[in-house]
């Protein structure tokens, strides 16, 4: 069951962030009023960056950006398999250091300040997912994911200050304003392209498969606020795993880049009431 | 349609326009003109850009810039001249400071005229470009086969 979980994971995930990277398009675009590019797009997208000539500045980014792209698989691989979430999590926060590493291996100054805008993004959103996986811990008393699927009701009931927590901190991870301060999906920001900006063709379609995989992993966790042993709660969760991905492209719509110090600051007042808070009220009721 | 066709990422460079061509490449941006639905998107990066769009005419200052600008794109790539200045110098052409066209600089695959270009026009040129675009995508793979088995 484990390893079908895992496999499955493992080949559908780049193709379920690929899709839900289409609708996001789709779904921006009708936002602001326009029709917007097929739902298929970033198949066609990286389709198209494979057949790129492959032009990097050294030979050591493609292996770092595929660095990136097994970590983020072997964390989302974790979670699917059941095992240990606090070791997923390390995990993820792993593989973002071969990104930061493989922007600041070139010399754009565009690129390095890409990687220090996104080791400051690392630094806003890590207290929240440790504290995430402490919260489960308190919440059901296992750090293994197997044991809080099979609780007898969802912990989004004892944790909501946790889901919020998450919630925030996951505009981080997709890359979303107002937090999208390190690399940006639409153009004309004012660092170029961020992280991204020495990466042509097969080494940025590459970074775009670790981005779906991390994707497919952060709303595996939200979904882990859903699922208890019930059939049932298997449905709702993918439903509210949607519908939080949903806001979070609302989020994205409606607000302005912050700085980076705005970024920090609401990030860990965010994570210490909505998580702090509920992890306290979760030890004492113990 | 074939790979590049679907996903032409654009890199718009204003060389010397006086900014009506290039008010007019951000106008097909727009919910009206919309070029996303094509799948094209302005992109700021000439490492992830297929298509070059120039506006204005070539002087000595942004020659360099230009010639940087069209080193650092993948191959296949092709060139969108937007507006008279950028095919011919239009009516600076004759100044002391400008080179002429774009083609002066680097090989131009598509003229779009126009003081200002509209945007209609600009994004006829777009899909013009896109075909020569795949033409060169077929040459580029053969020859990349051809250096395979060399």
């Amino acid at each position: 069951m484990q390893v079908v979980s895992v496999v499955l994971y493992l080949i559908l995930a780049p193709f379920v962030g690929a899709l839900l990277d289409g609708f996001d398009r789709i779904i921006s675009a009708r936002m602001q009023g326009r029709k917007g590019p097929p739902l298929l797009q970033p198949f066609y997208d990286l389709a198209k960056l494979f057949s790129k000539q492959m032009l990097a500045v050294n030979s050591v980014q493609m292996l770092l950006n595929l660095s990136y792209l097994v970590f983020l698989a072997v964390a989302g691989a974790m979670l699917f398999a059941g095992a240990d979430i606090l070791m997923s999590l390390f995990i993820l926060s792993t593989a973002d250091m071969f990104l930061v590493m493989a922007a600041s291996s070139d010399s754009s100054p565009f690129s390095t300040l890409g990687a220090g805008r996104e080791m400051i993004q690392i630094m806003a959103y890590e207290p929240m997912t440790l504290l995430l996986a402490v919260g489960f811990y308190l919440a059901t008393g296992s750090f293994q994911v197997i044991d809080i699927i099979r609780m007898p009701y969802s912990t989004v009931l004892t944790m909501p200050g946790f889901l919020i927590g998450f919630f925030f901190v996951m505009a981080i991870k997709l890359r979303k304003s107002p937090f999208d301060l390190s690399t940006s999906h639409h153009a004309h920001q004012e660092l170029v392209k961020g992280l991204t900006t020495e990466m042509a063709g097969p080494t940025f379609a590459i970074m775009n498969i670790a981005e779906y995989y991390e994707m497919t992993l952060m709303l595996g966790i939200v979904a882990l606020f859903f699922i208890n042993e019930n059939w049932w709660s298997w449905p709702i969760a993918i439903i509210a795993c949607l519908f939080v991905f949903f806001l979070e492209i609302l989020w994205d719509n409606v607000c302005a880049r912050v700085k980076w110090r705005t970024l920090l600051d609401s990030c860990w007042v965010v994570t210490l009431l909505s998580g702090g808070l509920n992890g306290l009220i979760l030890m004492l009721i113990r | 349609m074939a790979k590049l066709a679907k996903s032409p990422w654009l890199l718009h460079y204003d060389a010397s326009s006086c900014n009506g061509c290039d008010i007019e490449v951000l106008d097909c941006t727009t919910p009206r003109y919309d070029i996303e639905r094509f799948g094209i998107i302005n992109t700021g990066d000439p490492f992830q850009a297929d298509i070059l769009l120039i506006t204005g005419g070539i002087n000595n200052q942004c020659e360099s810039v230009v010639r940087q600008l069209y080193s650092q794109m993948p191959d296949p790539k092709v060139v969108v001249a937007v507006g008279i200045c950028a095919c011919t110098g239009g009516v600076f052409k004759d100044c002391y400071n400008i080179k002429g066209g774009v083609d002066t600089v680097i090989p131009v695959d598509v003229y779009v005229p126009g003081c200002a270009a509209r945007p209609q026009a600009i994004i006829d040129g777009v899909v013009k470009a896109l075909e020569i675009l795949e033409q060169k995508r077929k040459a580029y793979s053969e020859k990349q086969e051809q250096d395979s088995r060399a």
